[in-house]
């Protein structure tokens, strides 16, 4: 583990150097036992791929031998220690979120399947057919970052991005998938929509999804897509 | 009591200090961009340092009082309105904040605090989700805002002592706490001098300048940046972002500023300039540390001069 200041709001622990399920794993032990921890100073504790990022509030740490951030430090290292080096447990939820794939639903779908060199059909075969992991989320509310895209599905993002993408819209950018709980600009490739909400502020969590959470894409037609709103 | 909007101004939003605890969702921590200036226009009339207040930004509101009560406006100074100091408004006036004369965003607080929901856990606007404040968006002409009713008693003639304020200025130098990929950067982020561009908002601040140059490292996994991350894009033009900031990001960290120095960051308006200068962590916790100082002193000050009515 490596640790060191963002500015002199954070510390950024970081476990590994890949994008990968074992190093998600002990992301998420590490930052449970951030957690466990219940320090007052901790304000946001924040998972990402292959670091975790301890906020904290440096009044209250100030008196601290060498400092507020000598002590998170601190911290830190002692729950790295309890951590250990078991991974946490990981898919161990499975969300399935339903896609009406194509049309108006993912305007980008001739797109992606001209470039992968297949039909529509075996975009849609191969999108909802993988098992995807939640690695971050981030970017803007409740947008998770999915690990697991098929290589044959990769696609490059778009040179221009687009001023607005709708809410609900299932896009894959370079080897990453992910869903746009919100309208806003974006510039991956756009192969669907899903009537699921992945983000509701009067709810707790507000986020559907949760780093680690295992996601399943099954396709639905236009005609469900609509009942279900 | 309602406050009529007669003229919204460019954007005006409702904000407070921000939310805490949800940045592993995705939601940024939002509230004012100059947090210090909200702060003291609310201790000004007597609030909780942490209620919702307009944040104005470059040109202003014109509201309507329906009754009378005490308000403050700190931050940016606009013509025909008193700048940090409370004074009082009249029921069935007008006020309008006039030409901007410095800065580029001032909060408008009201005895008592504007009346919007808490919604996780803040009650400030972030636009990008139609979160919170205002019914999640800013002020239109037009709109009724209401103040949560609370008369307090202001005594005497008195205003803030001026080594109290934030020492603004077109062109501050600004501390930075060097990031995770300084070394990958040179000297250029401290040696030049930046202009901030039109295309800043409440997300960051985007500057312009001779572009620093990334001589080494590859691509990098995305991790958390806050407010306050100075992020380096391909192009070389450094990025600060600020209250509304997305909470992973992506590029190169050349560093990051101060949170005592954001005020001044805040406070820039498109073509004013910015100088950095470097400094620790220990330096950065001690600077915030004096402007705690700086704000208990006042609060000390003004306990005789408020009282409840």
């Amino acid at each position: 583990m490596r640790l060191e200041p963002l500015g002199d709001v954070a510390v950024v622990a970081t476990l590994g150097d890949a994008i990968d399920p074992g190093t998600l794993g002990r992301v998420l032990a590490f930052a449970a036992a951030v957690d466990a921890a219940g320090s007052k100073a901790v304000t946001d504790i924040v998972p990402a791929y292959a670091t975790v990022t301890v906020f904290y509030d440096s009044a209250v740490l100030q008196d601290q031998p060498g400092g507020a951030y000598e002590a998170v430090c601190r911290l830190l290292e002692t729950c790295a220690t309890k951590a250990g080096a078991a991974p946490a447990a990981l898919g161990a939820r499975t969300l399935e979120i339903p896609v009406c794939y194509g049309e108006d639903y993912g305007p980008d779908i001739d797109l992606v399947a001209e470039h992968c060199r297949m039909g529509v059909d075996e975009v849609i075969a191969l999108h909802s057919g993988a098992d995807y992991l939640v690695h971050a989320i981030g970017f803007t509310p409740g947008f998770p970052y999915l690990g697991g895209l098929p290589d044959a599905l990769k696609v490059p993002r778009k040179d221009t991005p687009r001023s607005r993408v709708p809410a609900g819209s299932v896009a894959i950018g370079n080897s990453q998938t992910g869903v746009y709980p919100m309208p806003s600009p974006g510039g991956w490739q756009i192969i669907g929509r899903t009537p699921m909400q992945l983000f509701r502020p009067l709810k707790e969590p507000a986020s559907l999804l949760k780093p680690g959470d295992r996601v399943r894409f099954r396709p639905m037609s236009p005609g469900d897509f609509e009942l279900w709103r | 009591m309602e406050i009529k909007v007669h003229h919204a101004g460019m954007q005006t939003t409702v904000q407070d200090l921000g939310r805490r605890g949800h940045l592993a969702q995705g939601v940024p921590i939002g509230g004012a961009v100059d947090p210090v200036a909200l702060r003291l226009a609310n201790l000004l009339v007597g609030n909780a340092e942490d209620l919702p207040a307009l944040e104005v930004t470059l040109t202003g509101p014109e509201l309507e009082f329906e009754k009378d009560a005490w308000i403050a406006v700190c931050g940016a100074r606009f013509e025909g309105v008193p700048s940090w100091k409370p004074f009082r408004v009249y029921g069935g006036d007008r006020l309008r904040l006039g030409s901007r004369t410095q800065g580029c965003r001032a909060y408008l607080s009201i005895c008592g605090g504007f009346d919007v929901p808490r919604v996780m856990g803040g009650r400030g606007t972030f636009l990008p989700a139609a979160l919170g404040g205002f019914e999640g968006r800013a002020l239109r002409d037009g709109d009724i805002i209401r103040s949560v009713p609370s008369e307090r008693v202001l005594s005497g003639h008195w205003s803030i002592d001026e080594r109290v304020l934030p020492r603004y200025s077109r062109e501050p130098l600004v501390s930075v706490v060097p990031g995770s990929q300084a070394g990958e950067f040179g000297e250029g982020l401290y040696r030049e001098r930046f202009t901030v561009t039109a295309r800043s908002n409440r997300m960051g601040i985007r500057l312009e300048g001779t572009p620093l140059a990334r001589t080494s490292g590859g691509e990098l996994i995305s991790t958390a940046v806050a407010p306050g991350t100075l992020q380096v894009p391909p192009d070389g033009n450094p990025i600060v972002l600020m209250a509304d900031a997305q909470t992973l990001g992506g590029y190169p960290r050349v560093g990051h500023v101060a949170t005592a120095d954001i005020p001044l960051l805040a406070q820039l308006a498109p073509g004013d300039a910015v100088r950095f200068k470097r400094i620790t962590v220990a330096q950065a916790h001690e600077l915030a540390r004096a402007e705690e100082h700086r704000l208990a002193l006042l609060r000390q000050g003004l306990s005789d001069k408020i009282r409840r009515a």
